[in-house]
C-alpha cells in the first residue's frame, strides 16, 4: 500500500509514546464502561431488553424498503420535506442548496456522525458557509481543527488544560484557567449568541419512526433543541438504518441508549419532532452512502443495527489504548472497523486487524451486533481481495505448508528451538518486534512430542 | 472412552511442561488418553490473519489425527474455540469432530464432572481469563453480561489445597496477545500486557495462571523483561501440582 | 432514476428475509413505588424534587427564588401570583431569551429515569423549557408510570407536533468527564410533585 496515510498500528504506536497519557485515556474510558455496567446490572431485565432491541433491528433491516416509504409518506403528511441522498456528495449538495435558496450563510449544527462521515463542514466552508458545532465536545474539536475521536465523547482525548488554552484564544477565557465549570459557562454564553442569530439548524437523527413519520434527537446539553426551535429552517440528516418500525419501540431504544453510552438512565433531552414549528420549514435528508451495499453483505449487514452508543469503544482495550484518531475514519473503534471497510476496503483494510478478537464489544452492544465475529470475517474478505502485503502472503503460505506436514513441523520446531538456544542474537534483536519490550520464551530441552515419544509411546 | 490429546503447536515446542501436566492430570483421573504424534496445529494463526483459505491442509491433518477418538482434549481455550467455530475439512466433519473437542477445564467440569482434586499449591495465584475460552467457550461468566457468576477454571482451582486466588481490578480484560496482533500492533499489545501484569502484581500474585499458554507466554515475556519474580503456570500445572 | 428510486430499489434487493418483531410486554418489569423511584432518580441526576399539596407552595418558592426584576413565566392553567404571570407566548421564540424561570405542567413522569413528558401544547413555544435559565415543572403523582414502555402506552397514537422527555437540568461531561450542570439548556430543574 502506497498511501501516506499511516495505518492503525503506526498511529497507535505514536499514541503509545506517552504512556501516562495512554493510562489517562484508558482509565477515563474504562470508568465510562463501569458506569454502563452499574446501570446494566441495576436493571434485572437488561439482557431481555438487548434481545428485544436486536430483534426489532433485525426486523427493520428485513423490511427496510417498506419502512422507509412508510416513514417518508408519514413525514410528508406532517408537513416535513423529505430528500434522498445516494451518497455523501449528494447529501452535502442538498444541504448547501437549502441554505443558499433561503439566503443563509451561517448554520448551527448539533451532533451528527453522519455529517462527519460526509465531511459536511469542510464542504460547506469551501462554499463560503460558516458552520458552528454546538455540542460542547464538538465545538472544542472544531476550534482545535481536529475530527472528534469518539462518537459520543468527541474530545475525550483532550485534557482540560488544552481546552482551557483553546478557549482562552477563541473565547477570551482567562489564560491558564482549566476549570470545567468556567469553560462550560463560557461556551454557554458563546453558543447562546449563535443559537439566537442563526437561521438554519442542522441536527442528526437518533431514531426515525416509520409508523408516524416522527424522529427523535437525544442530547444532554439541549443544543439540538436550542438550534432547531430558534431557526427558520431545521435540517435533519439521517442514515437509512436509523428507522424503527413503531413509536412504542422508542421505549426499548431510549432505555438502552444512554445507559450503554454514558451510564445515564436517559439523556437529559429526548425530543420528538413531528411537524415543523409555525412558520418554520422542516427538512429530512435520508442518506445511503454505502449502507444499501452493506445491507447486501450477509456477514456484515448486522452492523447496520448500530444505534451509535459508543459502548463498544469504551470497552475495547485496543481503542482505549490507541485513541479514536488511530482509526483514521469518522467512526472509530470496533463498530467503525466493521463499517469502514464497506466504504473503502483498501483504505480501511487495517482496521479489522486492530483487535485481539476478545469479544467484549459484542457483549456490551445493546443491539447484539456480532462485532468480533464480523472483524474475523472482514479479515478473510480483505485478504481475499488482495489488500495484504506480499511478505504476509508468503509467510502465511510457508506456515500453511509447515503446519500441514508433520515432518516439516517437527523439523521447523527443532530448528527454531536450536536457533533460540545457540544463536539467540539472531532473534533477540531490533528486527524482532516481540523482543522490543518482552523477553522471548525459554527453550526447553525437548518438545512435548519428543518427551512423549521417550516416556509414553508403547 | 478414548481421549485424544491435542497440544497447541507453541505449547509443544516451548511449554512442554504444560502439556505433560495435562497428560498426567488426565491419567490421574483415570482417562485413557493418547497423543497422536503427527499432529501439528489447529490453523488459528493463519485463519485469524485472514488466511482461512490456506488452512485446508492443516485442517485435514487434524481431522485425520483425531477422528477415531471419543473426545479430543486440549489445554487451550483459543485453539478449541477456533476448532469448534472454524475448522472444517472438505468432507464436512462438522458432524464428527467439532462437538467432541473440549478445552481441558471444560472437559474436567462437564464430562468428567470432577468434584475434587488431590492437588496442593499453597501460593497466591492470579487467574487470567483468557478471552476466547471465556467469551467464546463460556468457561466463566463475563463481566459485561447481567447473568449469574460461575467459573469452570475457577471452581477447579478452588479444589486445590492451600491456594489463594487474588482479586483483580479488571477481572476479564484482554492481555493483548491476540495472535499475530502481538507483533503487528506491538505497542498496544505490550501496553495491554503490562496493564494486566500490573493488576496481578498490585494484588500480590506469586503466580499468574490461565487456560491459554499464549496469554501467559506474553505476560511472562513482560514479567521477565521487568525482572519480576512472578512466574506463569498453565492451569494444568497447578491442578496437577503436589 | 432518482436517488430515491436508486436507494429504495437497492435496499429492496439487498434486504434479508423478513424476521418478526418481538413482544414488548415482557419488558415491563414488576411493581415499583413509582413516586419514590422517580424522586430518587431525578435527584441523583441533578434535579430537585419537592412534594406539594397545593400550588401555593409553588408561588412561595418562586417568591423566594426570584427577584422582581427577573422574568418569570407561568404556563400552567392555574395562576401563581404576581411574580409569575400567566402568559401567552405565541410571539417570536427569540424574545424568550430573557426568561429566568419558566413553570410548566408535565402530563407524565417516568420513574425509572426521572424524566417528564412535555407536550408542545404545554410549552407555549417549543424553545421555552430549553431557553429559560431555570425550569420548574408541576407533575401530578398519579401520572407517574414505572418505565418507558408504560409511557409510550399512555402516549399511544397521540398526534403532537413536538414533544420531549426532559430528565433534569442540561449537562455535559465533555471536559475530562467532569460533570457540569447547565450546558445549553436550563441550569436547574425543579419538579413539584402534587398529591393528585
Amino acid at each position: 500500500m502506497e498511501s501516506e496515510v499511516k495505518d492503525h498500528a503506526e498511529l497507535a504506536a505514536i499514541f503509545n509514546k506517552d504512556e501516562n497519557r495512554v493510562d489517562w485515556h484508558d482509565e477515563t474510558l474504562w470508568w465510562v464502561r463501569q458506569k454502563r455496567d452499574k446501570m446494566a446490572h441495576g436493571l434485572p431485565g437488561w439482557e431481555a431488553l438487548r434481545e428485544a432491541a436486536s430483534q426489532i433491528k433485525d426486523n427493520v433491516l428485513s423490511n427496510l424498503s417498506q419502512y422507509l416509504q412508510q416513514f417518508e409518506a408519514n413525514a410528508q403528511a406532517n408537513g416535513t420535506i423529505v430528500h434522498w441522498a445516494a451518497d455523501a456528495k449528494e447529501h452535502n449538495e442538498i444541504v448547501l442548496e437549502l441554505l443558499l435558496k433561503n439566503g443563509i450563510r451561517k448554520m448551527v449544527k448539533s451532533k451528527s456522525m453522519l455529517t462527519e462521515e460526509c465531511h459536511l463542514n469542510e464542504y460547506l466552508e469551501q462554499q463560503g458557509i460558516d458552520v458552528i458545532d454546538s455540542d460542547l465536545g464538538e465545538r472544542i474539536v472544531q476550534l482545535a481543527k481536529e475530527p472528534p475521536s469518539h462518537i459520543v465523547l468527541p474530545c475525550i482525548h483532550k485534557k482540560k488544560e488544552e481546552i482551557g488554552d483553546l478557549f482562552h484564544i477563541h473565547l477570551g477565557t482567562p489564560a491558564g484557567n482549566a476549570d470545567p465549570q468556567l469553560l462550560t459557562e463560557a461556551a454557554r454564553q458563546h453558543l447562546r449568541e449563535v443559537f439566537l442569530t442563526r437561521k438554519a439548524a442542522l441536527t442528526g437523527v437518533n431514531f426515525a419512526v416509520a409508523e408516524t413519520g416522527e424522529f427523535v434527537v437525544c442530547t444532554n446539553e439541549g443544543n439540538a433543541d436550542m438550534g432547531a426551535h430558534l431557526a427558520d429552517i431545521h435540517i435533519a440528516s439521517m442514515g437509512i438504518e436509523k428507522i424503527i418500525p413503531q413509536r412504542k419501540h422508542l421505549g426499548v431504544f431510549l432505555r438502552l441508549l444512554a445507559r450503554s453510552a454514558t451510564g445515564q438512565p436517559i439523556t437529559t433531552y429526548s425530543s420528538h419532532f413531528v411537524k415543523p414549528r409555525d412558520g418554520q420549514r422542516l427538512h429530512i435528508i435520508i442518506v445511503d452512502n454505502g449502507r444499501s451495499i452493506q445491507l447486501g453483505r450477509e456477514d456484515f449487514r448486522n452492523s447496520l443495527k448500530c444505534i451509535r452508543c459508543g459502548a463498544c469503544m469504551n470497552t475495547c482495550p485496543v481503542y482505549r489504548r490507541s485513541g479514536g484518531h488511530s482509526y483514521h475514519t469518522a467512526i472509530a473503534g470496533p463498530i467503525g472497523a466493521i463499517l469502514a471497510p464497506n466504504l473503502d476496503m483498501e483504505k480501511y483494510a487495517d482496521l479489522p486487524f486492530a483487535s485481539t478478537l476478545c469479544g467484549s464489544c459484542s457483549n456490551v452492544c445493546p443491539v447484539k451486533i456480532d462485532i468480533h465475529q464480523q472483524l474475523y470475517k472482514w479479515r478473510q474478505v480483505i485478504v481475499q481481495k488482495g489488500y495484504t502485503t506480499t511478505a504476509k502472503k508468503a509467510s502465511m503460505k510457508l506456515m500453511a505448508f509447515t503446519l500441514s506436514s508433520p515432518a516439516a513441523y517437527h523439523t521447523g520446531g527443532k530448528v527454531g528451538r536450536w536457533v533460540l538456544k545457540h544463536a539467540p542474537f539472531a532473534v533477540n534483536n531490533k528486527f524482532n518486534p516481540w523482543f522490543k519490550q518482552r523477553d522471548m520464551p525459554e527453550t526447553p530441552e525437548q518438545s512435548f512430542g519428543e518427551w512423549y515419544n521417550k516416556n509414553r509411546k508403547k | 472412552m478414548k481421549v485424544g490429546l491435542f497440544i497447541p503447536c507453541y505449547v509443544d515446542q516451548f511449554y512442554p511442561g504444560a502439556a505433560i501436566a495435562t497428560l498426567q492430570l488426565l491419567e490421574k483421573l483415570g482417562v485413557d488418553v493418547t497423543y497422536p504424534p503427527n499432529q501439528t496445529c489447529c490453523g488459528q494463526p493463519m485463519a485469524n490473519s485472514g488466511f482461512e483459505h490456506l488452512t485446508g491442509g492443516c485442517n485435514d491433518l487434524f481431522i485425520k489425527n483425531f477422528a477415531g477418538f471419543d473426545y479430543v482434549v486440549a489445554p487451550s481455550g483459543s485453539c478449541v474455540l477456533h476448532i469448534k467455530e472454524h475448522l472444517h475439512g472438505d468432507a464436512d466433519p462438522q458432524a464428527t469432530i467439532n462437538h467432541k473437542v473440549y478445552e481441558l477445564t471444560e472437559f474436567l467440569t462437564d464430562v468428567l464432572k470432577v468434584k475434587s482434586l488431590p492437588a496442593k499449591f499453597p501460593h497466591k495465584v492470579g487467574m487470567h481469563q483468557s478471552c476466547h475460552g471465556q467469551r467464546g467457550l463460556h468457561l466463566s461468566q463475563m463481566t459485561e453480561l447481567v447473568a449469574p457468576e460461575y467459573s469452570k477454571p475457577g471452581s477447579l482451582l478452588n479444589m486445590v489445597e492451600g491456594i489463594e486466588l487474588i482479586p483483580l481490578n479488571r477481572k476479564d480484560e484482554c492481555c493483548g496477545f491476540g495472535g499475530t496482533f502481538c507483533v503487528a500492533e506491538e505497542s498496544v499489545s505490550v501496553k495491554m500486557g503490562k496493564d494486566r501484569v500490573a493488576d496481578h502484581l498490585e494484588h500480590g500474585a506469586e503466580f499468574i495462571t490461565g487456560v491459554d499458554m499464549s496469554c501467559l507466554m506474553h505476560m511472562e515475556g513482560i514479567l521477565n523483561r521487568q525482572g519480576s519474580k512472578v512466574k506463569v503456570l498453565h492451569i494444568a500445572e497447578i491442578l496437577n501440582a503436589g | 432514476m432518482s436517488s430515491r428510486d436508486k436507494i429504495l430499489s437497492a435496499v429492496a434487493a439487498n434486504q434479508p428475509r423478513l424476521s418478526p418483531l418481538p413482544d414488548l410486554d415482557i419488558l415491563k418489569g414488576g411493581e415499583i413505588n413509582v413516586v419514590e423511584k422517580f424522586a430518587e432518580v431525578l435527584t441523583a441526576i441533578g434535579g430537585k424534587v419537592i412534594d406539594i399539596a397545593t400550588l401555593d407552595e409553588v408561588s412561595a418558592y418562586i417568591e423566594t427564588n426570584t427577584t422582581a426584576g427577573q422574568r418569570v413565566v407561568n404556563l400552567l392553567s392555574e395562576p401563581l401570583g404576581m411574580r409569575a404571570p400567566q402568559v401567552d407566548i405565541k410571539d417570536l421564540p427569540h424574545t424568550l431569551d430573557n426568561i429566568e424561570l419558566a413553570i410548566l405542567q408535565a402530563d407524565m413522569g417516568i420513574a425509572e429515569n426521572g424524566a417528564v413528558w412535555l407536550n408542545e401544547n404545554r410549552l407555549g413555544q417549543r424553545v421555552t423549557p430549553f431557553i429559560c435559565q431555570h425550569l420548574v415543572v408541576v407533575l401530578d403523582k398519579s401520572n407517574i408510570v414505572p418505565t418507558m414502555h408504560h409511557a409510550y402506552e399512555k402516549i399511544g397514537n397521540e398526534k403532537y407536533g413536538f414533544a420531549t422527555f426532559i430528565a433534569g437540568p442540561s449537562k455535559t461531561a465533555d471536559i475530562e468527564q467532569s460533570l457540569v450542570l447547565g450546558a445549553h439548556g436550563s441550569r436547574s430543574m425543579t419538579v413539584f410533585l402534587r398529591d393528585i
